[in-house]
């Protein structure tokens, strides 16, 4: 209070980081809040073909709740996002651990597990349609050595196409989950390490008490992209299953865009965008809110 | 004879609207398409020609995916954006609904000028005017109600193609039990809708399809034929060999051909695929109508001329119309689309036995009544309302639902689109 | 560095069976994922009729680039008939700036909101964090509209800036999460040395910054590249990026379709990133190693 006034270059100096961030920060709020308002507002009127802004209440809600696709793509949004992050992290933090253990090439064998990430889905998605596909692909082969029962169609299945889906997902992300825990392992205090072994410790015990909750901001850092890539998972419907067999597999983001742009229901389509959205708030909120609160810098 | 002088006379009245709008400028065109590649492209390709030939420049905008969903997105965001291409490959209610919002452009001096009225079937009519006025440019017609069959197959359980539907299934159902799959199908919903289609018009016939895919009579909808269109359909999916799901159409046809597989329900555009591997109709395969009362299941591709700025662009979109509807580009794309002129004075010399029996059958059909816009590729019903009968019709054909059950979903559904 | 996370294996007979089991996963593993990718480049090697006929995961009968060259060169796409190699050039005129301004964007934002901690630093962090999360899907219509209000549709520019935005949000992520591990006293001792905002950035943050500057390069060139929607939606013709003018290659409504092209294509499309992925993958390694030294 009693503080002599700063000049101006003091306080433009002072509020610097301010200044810096504002443009970055401007920019997300116009362009994700701002969308998402206007999203939101649309997703109240009877937009059909183009965009229409005469409100009508919650009646595209409704619409949406009754149309058996979407509950099925909600239900198969909760199913492939909650096996596609575990299935990931877990192969993922496996491969880690054993690349980690002096492996002979392991540049070479990382790069093999982690070139999935560098493409598109609509390149490898028809790739994986035929090698699922009982007929042409995997199943021909193995059957073709004698393993009579095998059997891979996946994407033939109303029960197992999700489980295509998933597979095909983790294929994508597990190297790169796989490179993020590596380089934690790599980064863990190697001090610790040698005290607890020196203590005699075993090293499952070692990897699971000392290791493993060492890599809380990893886990942070590979749950946020993995939801944000099974939430955004799109393409890889589009090239797997097509939303098929009927619409068995198909996910929110497909549907959305399914109403919005080739059934002409821009409203329902929008409503549909809000309910993933709500969603996702409703996961990562509380886990953003633990993660950063409270640490000194975290 | 009769070509050149529409042509004059087209360049006469061409010239005229030059006159009375003085301007220098090129005409210009961006046409939003999604016939990308191979045989598509080169259909639109034949066609940029003849625009460079008159002076036009062409701007393509080509974007592929799914049939034209990814050019849907393009197509609102170019509106949304206010900078919509001049021309823009849409068809059937979409049109309608286009005019409606009011971004298409007016065609009635070309066509006019042309005499569209006088070579257009009126089924065509309908599709491409907005309250009388044209404001699409029709491509084509291809057929949906087809059944490719392969006839050395069928030789060998002493079957022909087909007639009756209780002859399809007796035929299906020996082929079972020679152990060769019945019906090549492809598993995407799009693909379910077309074999349902034909199924509604052969089982229920001509009016039924109309009161119910064209009318959306819900007592037609719930009724007791629909039920056994259902039936029928159940029947269908125990033709089809369990790797069905997610197969392109293009590899069922590969089945007919290598003689896995006796028939395909497909349309025309089928016959590009036997060409390209040397086949000749009536020797190597067979294109018969689904049966049926005479129906005709029709699918248009059309240019709807989007209301564009700047006396380049309102030219262009003229050219690009009159040529679209020319004779000499009606045939050259058909020819290598394989469907038949959307206009009915093209000479028929170029064009197969499978072309021929399609532009026969569509004059018939259109004089006794039988003409019918098909449901699943977009002329019978647009957006909300073709979806809700393709959801329920490949929901159905993908699980073991009863055809009371898929009756009672289908008037939710439609209801619900409404 | 990897040398202390291993633990010396006794030499009983156990230990070697373990090393082979270790082994046996990892190439269970490696199979897995380099299967899709077999048969990728087994199918653009074949001809048209051998995978008409055959098995798709047969060895081709012989090497035949042909399907490549077609790809690059002479396929039409629409009405011109050049291949993929001028939408080739388009992407990188579109990924270059976009990946810099983002980067740069994220690297600035992700040191104010660390070191410079401000009130409320982390609600921006997490409001930042959560566009992540929007399906782009979702903005391609106001999107559409705010890019003709600017005036930017349909050009090189519009695209810059949609990609830079939200791309924002993860490279503010890495950037952060890096950054936090850089020692406060660091940035403290060159306060009182009077040096300000943008001289620390520059003299001591930079410096310390090139893992994760290659973390999110890789990353967002990953993105941008691969990105088909927002390409699509904001260009026309041969404005287009490869990955729409691959999606034109390959997509046929009712044509017929060329198998080994569309391979071929998927792979000249896919080469950049595979190509960035196996030179900067060590360092891609070892920057998040770096960005990621305890909470």
């Amino acid at each position: 209070m009693t503080r002599p006034p700063l000049k101006l270059t003091d306080r433009i100096a002072r509020a610097l980081p301010q200044i810096v961030v504002a443009p970055s920060f401007a920019a997300i709020l116009f362009f994700v809040y701002g969308f998402i308002i206007w999203t939101g507002y649309i997703s109240l009127t009877k937009s059909k073909m183009l965009p229409n802004y005469n409100l009508i209440g919650f009646r595209p809600y409704e619409r949406l709740f009754q149309m058996d696709r979407w509950s099925v793509a909600l239900e198969n949004l909760f199913v492939f996002g909650f096996l596609f992050i575990f299935a990931a992290i877990v192969i993922g933090c496996l491969l880690a651990i054993l690349l980690d253990q002096k492996i002979r090439a392991e540049g070479f064998i990382r790069t093999i597990y982690l070139y999935p990430m560098a493409i598109s889905f609509i390149i490898t998605g028809t790739a994986w349609k035929w090698i699922m596909n009982p007929s042409l692909g995997l199943e021909t082969v193995v059957r073709g050595w004698g393993w009579e029962s095998f059997s891979f169609g996946w994407t033939n299945s109303e029960t197992m196409a999700v489980y295509a889906l998933v597979m095909a997902a983790v294929w994508q992300s597990a190297g790169f989950v796989m490179a993020l825990f590596l380089s934690a392992l790599r980064s863990v205090d190697q001090d610790i390490i040698k005290a607890a072994s020196l203590d005699g410790a075993s090293p499952w015990r070692i990897y699971i008490r000392i290791i493993l909750p060492s890599m809380r901001p990893v886990f942070m850092s590979a749950v946020v992209i993995l939801a944000h890539l099974a939430i955004k998972s799109f393409d890889l419907v589009v090239a797997l299953t097509g939303g098929g067999p009927g619409y068995a597999s198909t996910l929110p983001a497909n549907f959305m865009y399914e109403m919005t742009f080739r059934r002409n229901e821009i409203g329902v389509g929008a409503a549909s965008a809000m309910v993933m959205l709500a969603t996702v708030a409703a996961i990562m909120v509380p886990y953003l809110y633990s993660e950063l609160r409270g640490k000194k810098h975290v | 004879m009769k070509t050149i002088s529409l042509s004059l006379v087209s360049a006469l009245a061409l010239s005229a609207t030059f006159m009375a709008t003085p301007s220098l400028a090129n005409p210009k065109a961006e046409v939003l398409h999604y016939w990308t590649s191979g045989g598509e492209a080169a259909a639109v390709k034949s066609l940029q020609e003849a625009f460079a030939a008159r002076g036009g420049e062409w701007v393509d905008a080509p974007v592929a995916g799914g049939g034209g969903d990814a050019q849907a997105a393009v197509l609102r965001a170019r509106v949304l954006a206010g900078d919509p291409p001049a021309a823009v490959q849409i068809k059937g209610p979409n049109i309608q609904e286009w005019a409606e919002a009011g971004a298409l452009a007016d065609l009635s001096s070309v066509a006019s000028a042309q005499n569209w009225d006088a070579v257009l079937p009126a089924a065509i009519q309908d599709i491409v005017k907005y309250e009388g006025n044209y404001v699409a440019v029709p491509v084509n017609v291809h057929r949906v109600d087809w059944i490719w069959a392969n006839p050395e197959v069928l030789a060998k359980v002493g079957a022909t193609v087909p007639t009756t539907w209780d002859e399809f299934n007796a035929t299906a159902d020996k082929l079972l039990a020679a152990g060769i799959i019945p019906l090549a199908h492809g598993g995407q919903p799009w693909q379910d809708a077309t074999v349902f289609e034909t199924v509604v018009l052969g089982i229920g016939g001509v009016d039924f399809y109309r009161k119910a895919l064209v009318d959306l009579d819900m007592d037609a909808l719930g009724s007791d034929t629909m039920v056994k269109v259902f039936d029928q359909m159940r029947k269908m999916r125990g033709y089809v060999d369990p790797d069905f799901p997610g197969r392109d159409w293009n590899l069922a046809t590969a089945m007919v051909m290598r003689g896995e597989a006796a028939m395909q329900i497909m349309g025309d555009w089928a016959k590009g695929e036997f060409a390209a591997a040397g086949k000749v109709p009536g020797k190597d395969y067979i294109c018969a109508s689904t049966p049926s009362e005479n129906g005709y299941l029709l699918n248009s591709d059309s240019f709807a001329m989007f209301e564009v700025s700047g006396e380049d662009n309102k030219q262009g979109q003229a050219l690009l119309a009159e040529l679209i509807l020319g004779t000499e580009f009606q045939e050259t794309f058909n020819l290598l689309k394989g469907s038949i002129p959307a206009r009915t004075d093209v000479p028929r010399g170029k064009f197969d036995d499978c072309a021929i029996k399609s532009m026969d059958d569509m004059v018939s059909a259109a004089e006794g009544g039988t003409l019918l816009g098909s449901m699943a590729h977009e002329i019978a019903q647009s957006g909300a309302v073709r979806g809700a009968f393709i959801d329920v019709a490949t929901a159905h054909f993908n699980s073991d639902m009863s055809s009371e059950e898929a009756v009672s979903k289908l008037v939710d559904a439609i209801k619900l689109a409404q | 560095m990897s040398e202390q996370t291993t633990f010396v294996p006794a030499q009983t007979r156990s230990a070697v069976w373990m090393r082979l089991l270790l082994w046996a996963v990892l190439i269970v593993f490696a199979i897995w994922f380099l299967l899709p990718a077999y048969v990728v480049v087994g199918t653009s090697l074949k001809e048209l009729e051998e995978i008409r006929g055959g098995s798709l995961l047969s060895l081709p009968h012989e090497l035949n680039f042909w399907a490549w060259k077609h790809a690059w060169s002479e396929a039409c796409i629409g009405v011109t008939c050049n291949g993929l190699e001028p939408y080739f050039w388009n992407s990188v005129k579109m990924a270059i700036p976009a990946v810099t301004l983002s980067t740069l964007l994220g690297a600035l934002t992700g040191y104010a909101l660390t070191k410079w901690q401000f009130k409320g630093a982390n609600m921006v962090f997490a409001l930042i964090l959560f566009g992540c999360f929007v399906p782009f899907q979702v903005v391609i219509l106001p999107m559409a509209q705010t890019l003709g209000i600017i005036g930017i549709t349909n050009t090189v520019y519009g695209l810059i800036l949609v990609h830079s935005v939200y791309g924002l949000a993860f490279t503010t992520l890495f950037f952060r999460n890096y950054y936090v591990t850089i020692p406060d006293e660091l940035v403290r001792a060159a306060t009182i040395d009077g040096a300000g905002f943008f001289t620390i950035f520059r003299r001591i943050i930079l410096p310390l910054s090139p893992p994760i500057i290659v973390v999110s390069v890789i990353w967002q060139f990953t993105q941008i590249w691969n990105d088909f929607l927002f390409g699509a939606s904001f260009t026309t013709g041969g404005a287009q990026p490869i990955m729409v003018a691959m999606n034109n290659l390959v997509n046929t409504t009712t044509g017929v379709k060329q198998y080994n092209v569309d391979m071929a294509a998927a792979l000249i499309t896919a080469a950049p990133t595979i190509f960035v992925y196996i030179v900067a993958g060590r360092y891609f390694v070892r920057g998040l190693t770096a960005g990621s030294v305890k909470g």
